[in-house]
């Protein structure tokens, strides 16, 4: 599936390109885009170190642990498959907090690591397990409680009441990650 | 209100690391080794993740900047006039899975063009705040594990975000 897009949007931009004579820009993208994402990923390398120091503190405070358990009942509706008390729990707890809270590269952290965590509860090692997807789709969906970034520009283009739309935000929110999760649950049994 | 709900989303991580730490005292464990002992898996994550970035940066970008993506917005017309969503919103409909700096961009436009408190302003800013960019997430998260296999992830993402388009523009237009 991924393949079959990935491959499709790149043979479709360059079809494009040619088409409407912008060949320049293939090898804009090339050079620039790319660069982006190094830059990228080794910007993210520091939250990322960060944020594994922290996990690690927490583990051997025990704090993981407790956190596991304390939530477990409400993380285990979401993912059956998760054992009880198991340290994949705080990190999808933790990067749901971070999510919440529009700390992005922090939730990109934390969400990793819970990936890694859930990654060691697979019996198939190159195929998505359910509580992975499921964890994806409610990531996916956006679970931010407000949206700042949203709220600035807002503000700059002289909203009123830049404010008004937390509320839309909440509720249009609410229904994609319901709507996420009933949809992840029936096609699991599909796939 | 803006300054207020900023402090809360400021404090929150700050918030976090606090609890560990104080935790962490409390339970005598050695903060420094211990942080820096994990810190050193952050290197391999970040190297692991590395050529599914530059994919998928690749591949968004060429679509994006080709102008596939408004041939794209063009061709879906019939059938987001069929459901009655505002034809100036459709670009971001399409644009919000794809890339959230794009998208970005798009509600600027709106809310610039249209007003920051007119419906379409209203709609696209809701549409914003409650949608997320869904082939990066999934390329980064898969492939720092290494998955192949993603099964239904891309299909409910993709009902989910559909259900975020419909519920922006209901919710505005009920609300507003």
């Amino acid at each position: 599936m991924m393949n079959f897009i990935w491959v499709g949007m790149v043979i479709i931009g360059i079809g494009v390109a040619v088409f409407t004579q912008n060949t320049q820009i293939i090898n804009n993208v090339v050079i620039h885009n790319t660069q982006e994402a190094v830059t990228f990923a080794i910007g993210l390398t520091g939250i990322m170190a960060v944020w594994l120091g922290l996990m690690n503190v927490a583990k051997k405070s025990g704090l993981i642990k407790s956190i596991s358990k304390i939530m477990s009942p409400i993380i285990r509706l979401l993912f059956p498959e998760i054992p009880k008390n198991h340290p994949a729990i705080s990190a999808i707890v933790m990067n749901m907090v971070a999510n919440m809270f529009g700390a992005g590269n922090s939730a990109t952290a934390l969400g990793l690591k819970a990936m890694e965590e859930m990654q060691s509860l697979n019996h198939k090692k190159n195929t998505s397990t359910n509580a992975m997807s499921m964890f994806l789709v409610i990531n996916m969906s956006s679970v931010q409680l407000i949206p700042l970034s949203v709220l600035k520009i807002r503000a700059d283009a002289g909203s009123l009441n830049p404010t008004e739309i937390i509320a839309t935000c909440l509720i249009a929110t609410m229904i994609s990650t319901i709507v996420g999760i009933i949809a992840c649950k029936l096609l699991e049994r599909m796939y | 209100m803006i300054n207020i709900l900023n402090f809360v989303s400021i404090s929150m991580i700050p918030a976090m690391i606090t609890l560990i730490f104080i935790h962490a005292l409390v339970k005598k464990v050695n903060i420094y080794e211990a942080f820096v002992e994990g810190a050193g898996e952050g290197f391999k994550t970040a190297i692991r993740i590395m050529p599914y970035l530059i994919a998928i940066f690749l591949a968004i970008g060429l679509f994006k900047d080709s102008g596939a993506l408004g041939l794209f917005t063009k061709i879906l017309s019939p059938i987001t006039n069929f459901f009655h969503i505002p034809s100036e919103i459709v670009p971001l409909a399409i644009m919000r899975p794809v890339s959230g700096s794009g998208a970005l961009g798009i509600v600027k436009d709106l809310l610039y063009t249209y007003g920051a408190d007119s419906f379409i302003g209203k709609v696209a800013s809701t549409m914003m705040g409650s949608a997320e960019t869904i082939f990066y997430t999934m390329a980064v998260y898969f492939g720092a594990i290494g998955i192949k296999n993603s099964r239904h992830t891309l299909l409910a993402a993709l009902i989910s975000h559909v259900a975020a388009v419909f519920a922006s523009i209901w919710v505005c237009s009920w609300l507003f």
